[in-house]
């Protein structure tokens, strides 16, 4: 890589730090239980609006996985959703009425958490539709990987995402509070990924599912990207660039292989298309608040009027890690 | 008088020290005296800790605490100092362990003082010769004793590479201690007292000791180099199982290895990771694991991690996804399994996919890469996988399409036609696959353009188009790039005796066929195609790509040349 290249991606870096710390203002905090943190917690960040159906199993998720502390910017939610938030024992909450895209949807709020609290730590940030797969994550804690990353050296940790859906209609089995969205949307898109290489920053590029092979048929090149480093030893220099797509400094996003070898990696079971999805599409088009001028769920309200069915012939039932990694999906590396 | 063997063991510690007291206990609890010794690097608290854990037991000790960097003299130091403390405040031990605050017993302790009373007299330690390791990373064997290293691996790496090469460069080379022949080996060993003995005694311990100060990762050879002076009977290899991975990491061992543990024939695993309650619950009861003892098969365990530094290392071929992206340059076959490419097939047959599907058992699509549409096997809209039958999607990578398709068809093998009318960014890929069969009869495309009817004047252009399209391939696939199989022949080879050309394809692409093929597809009847060319040539087109293709009258010849043709055997 040139010396530009290095200073513009220094520059940009910089750039996202200050944008971070100018936006810190925005939060307002709701409950702040970070004083009480045990040592060397695993912390997960996350952005949410309007989710207190599927928080529960959330929370009930991460915390068997073994996650101590919960860092939440609500934006501004009318559901009681910040209530319930607040009167969780490992959860802190921060509240903003602030623009969404504005924030880099989200970003900026999650960084300026990362920084102030994450340094040294091993974060995760997902959001709260979104389910971390890891090799042996049946048996082992989110602890044993972490350690294992450490003891490896490993900064960061990748983790694809997988768009989960039913079969049939959404709106035919109604998602109940507390319930795993997983029995729901039971399937996947096994084999349909694209990958590319992007020089500047060096991660890969990964696109496909059932949103590529439905709703994107015609202009591919718009279709979300499914790569995520969700996971990383977080340091106060580091910047997220797109969502948890990529990160700055671009070593971090080398969570790959070139030479043939496999690194271990999981999967974010995605859990987005269940009932809710329709009026979340409906209330994001209309604020406008989305990626690209909510193109991808412009994209779904006619895709889904069109196709209903995300299902398909060659669907895969999802069944535990192993499947995933059988099926190429994500690898244990030589974590045995 | 067989005298029961008391074992004493010495615990190096730098980290869960909670673990380390559980450990300490165990021992203590079954009659082994313990000295342990503390990282000076670990918090002092943790240190206080460890001890008002233990003060309850009499027969613990506790050396002074020393920085025991990873691949330092400290750790060695440190197990000398503790060695001697175990050999002066407990004269019944007759054998001393080295063990970590992580290595976890995985026998009962009273079959491991079994073991060690029916051969009182053997030490066991692994001790290699530096000739014959094979397993030393960094490439550093011998010169791990010729060199000097001042600097820290862990942090100082580019002084330590740099002084490494300097040296190289330089010629340098330590005399060694006389006496000394380097052995290598597993940190983790149990000697007896009387070889622990001479060891401390040696008469030139100062000048042995001052040398290994700067031989790098000591713990790896002092005692492994200097049993071989004083012990007459070495069984070289260690009590402890440790296995390490192809950066020189232990194995951790977790609870979901309970199975495997059991089955292991060693005595003590490293390294047991500190939360792995189940483990620790199982192993640290009093008399040890009380399951029914299974059949030992260390095998298991090695392969398991065998099979994790591969899947690292090289990985499963043909699979591109988030944590395996091989690059071209690497040597990266494309595709996970071989296929089968065919141009020029399908026009000439009424029934060529059908016949290819049944003598080779494979699936064959028709053009994966066709203009309109992925032509799926079956004209399936949606294939393994969910890979679209979109073009766009398709073109958008079709690299990444076709490594899809084959990985996810393990196990069957595909085949699909490929032809000048077809989408042709795809050509360099396949043409530079080693799994990649290509099978091309030249010139067929003509024949589709002579059934359809229309004059040669009308497809005189789109004629000379695909005869560009194709003889370009045909010259990439001549190319030094090319790493796939290729047979070619022209039409008008082709056809004269279309057994061989088909036999051939079989036999490649299906060596292991249950049965030879001896039924063969239907030709087209071909007369009048040889006037067609010649009417394209009268337009001004050269179509040469045919081969000499027989005018009518010679096709006409010797009876009926294209009734269903068979092998006669």
């Amino acid at each position: 890589m040139g010396l530009t290249a290095l200073l513009r991606l220094r520059t940009r870096r910089q750039y996202l730090l200050a944008r971070a710390v100018r936006r810190r203002r925005q939060l307002t905090p709701v409950a702040d239980r970070t004083d009480s943190l045990p040592a060397q917690p695993i912390l997960l960040f996350s952005t949410v609006r309007n989710e207190r159906v599927r928080l529960p199993y959330f929370l009930a998720y991460y915390r068997r996985l073994g996650i101590d502390h919960f860092l939440i910017v609500d934006n501004g939610s009318d559901d009681g959703t910040r209530e319930f938030l607040a009167e969780q024992p490992d959860v802190s909450v921060w509240s903003t009425t602030a623009g969404y895209k504005q924030s880099r949807f989200g970003m900026d709020w999650m960084m300026h958490l990362l920084r102030r609290h994450g340094h040294g730590r091993w974060c995760l940030t997902v959001d709260v539709d979104e389910f971390l797969v890891y090799p042996f994550c049946e048996t082992r804690p989110l602890r044993a990987l972490t350690d294992w990353l450490d003891s490896a050296e490993a900064p960061s940790f990748a983790a694809m995402i997988l768009d989960m859906y039913p079969k049939g209609a959404m709106h035919e089995q109604p998602y109940r509070e507390g319930q795993n969205p997983f029995e729901i949307a039971q399937y996947f898109d096994s084999g349909n990924y694209v990958i590319s290489r992007n020089p500047l920053y060096r991660n890969l590029w990964i696109q496909g599912g059932p949103r590529a092979r439905l709703f994107f048929t015609d202009r591919p090149q718009r279709a979300p990207a499914m790569n995520k480093v969700p996971l990383v030893k977080w340091d106060r220099v580091y910047a997220y660039v797109s969502s948890t797509h990529m990160l700055l400094p671009p070593r971090l996003n080398l969570v790959y292989d070139d030479q043939g070898g496999e690194k271990p990696s999981g999967v974010l079971l995605h859990a987005k298309f269940l009932d809710t999805f329709a009026a979340k599409a409906a209330e994001e088009l209309a604020r406008g608040e989305h990626y690209a001028q909510s193109v991808e769920y412009r994209a779904y309200r006619e895709g889904i009027a069109r196709e209903r069915d995300l299902w398909c012939n060659w669907s895969e039932k999802y069944i535990n890690w192993r499947q995933l990694e059988v099926l190429g999906l994500m690898s244990k590396g030589n974590w045995a | 008088m067989t005298q029961a063997s008391t074992l004493g063991v010495v615990m190096l510690c730098h980290a869960a020290l909670d673990r380390a007291a559980q450990l300490a206990r165990h021992w203590a609890m079954h009659g082994c005296p313990v000295v342990i010794h503390v990282d000076a690097r670990t918090p002092h608290a943790q240190f206080e800790g460890l001890r008002s854990a233990l003060k309850d037991l009499p027969d613990i000790r506790f050396t002074p605490r020393l920085p025991c960097e990873w691949g330092t003299f400290g750790l060695v130091q440190a197990t000398l100092d503790a060695a001697t403390r175990m050999l002066a405040d407990f004269t019944q031990v007759s054998h001393v362990l080295l063990a970590s605050g992580s290595c976890l017993p995985i026998k009962p302790v009273r079959a491991l003082q079994a073991h060690l009373s029916a051969e009182p007299g053997i030490d066991f330690i692994e001790s290699v010769t530096t000739a014959d390791v094979g397993w030393t990373i960094g490439g550093l064997n011998e010169e791990r004793f010729t060199l000097r290293f001042p600097f820290s691996w862990k942090r100082q790496r580019r002084f330590f590479d740099g002084y490494v090469a300097l040296q190289r460069k330089l010629g340098f080379r330590r005399s060694l201690p006389k006496g000394l022949v380097p052995h290598l080996g597993s940190q983790w060993w149990c000697l007896t007292r009387r070889t622990l003995e001479g060891i401390l005694n040696l008469p030139d311990r100062g000048r042995i000791d001052r040398y290994f100060k700067r031989v790098w990762i000591p713990d790896e050879s002092y005692f492994q180099s200097l049993v071989r002076q004083v012990s007459t009977s070495i069984e070289s290899r260690s009590l402890t199982l440790s296995k390490f991975d192809y950066q020189g990491r232990p194995y951790i061992f977790y609870d979901d290895h309970l199975h495997l543990l059991r089955q292991a024939d060693a005595f003590i695993a490293r390294k047991a990771w500190h939360q792995a309650d189940v483990l620790y619950q199982t192993f640290l009861t009093r008399d040890g694991d009380r399951a029914h003892a299974t059949e030992p098969s260390p095998g298991k365990i090695n392969r398991l991690f065998a099979k994790a530094v591969e899947r690292r290392v090289k990985g499963r071929p043909g699979l591109y996804m988030q944590s395996r992206f091989p690059v071209r340059a690497r040597g990266a076959a494309l595709a996970a399994a071989p296929y089968g490419v065919f141009s020029g097939f399908a026009p000439l047959f009424t029934d060529f996919q059908p016949w290819l599907g049944r003598a080779l058992d494979a699936r064959v699509h028709g053009h994966l890469f066709a203009f309109d549409r992925v032509q799926f096997a079956g004209g399936e809209t949606v294939y393994k996988g969910g890979l679209s039958d979109s073009p766009t999607l398709r073109d958008y990578n079709p690299r990444s399409f076709l490594a899809n398709l084959i990985w996810n068809t393990r196990g069957e093998t595909q085949c699909f036609q490929f032809g000048p009318e077809d989408e042709q960014d795809i050509a360099p890929t396949i043409a530079s696959d080693p799994n990649a069969s290509i099978f091309l009869i030249s010139g067929a495309f003509a024949v589709p353009l002579w059934q359809s009817g229309r004059s040669a004047q009308e497809v005189r252009a789109e004629a000379a188009r695909l005869q560009k399209v194709e003889s370009d391939f045909i010259y990439m696939l001549k190319g030094v790039e090319t790493k796939a199989r290729i047979r070619i022949w022209s039409l008008a080879e082709f056809i004269e005796n279309p057994a061989e050309p088909l036999e051939q394809l079989v036999d490649l692409l299906n060596p292991r066929a249950a049965h030879r093929v001896t039924e063969l597809p239907q030709l087209l009847d071909l007369r009048g195609f040889g006037s067609f060319l010649q009417d394209l040539r009268n337009q001004g087109m050269a179509p040469v790509l045919m081969g000499d293709f027989p005018s009518d009258v010679e096709l006409a010849q010797p009876n009926p040349p294209f009734a269903r043709p068979r092998i006669v055997r």
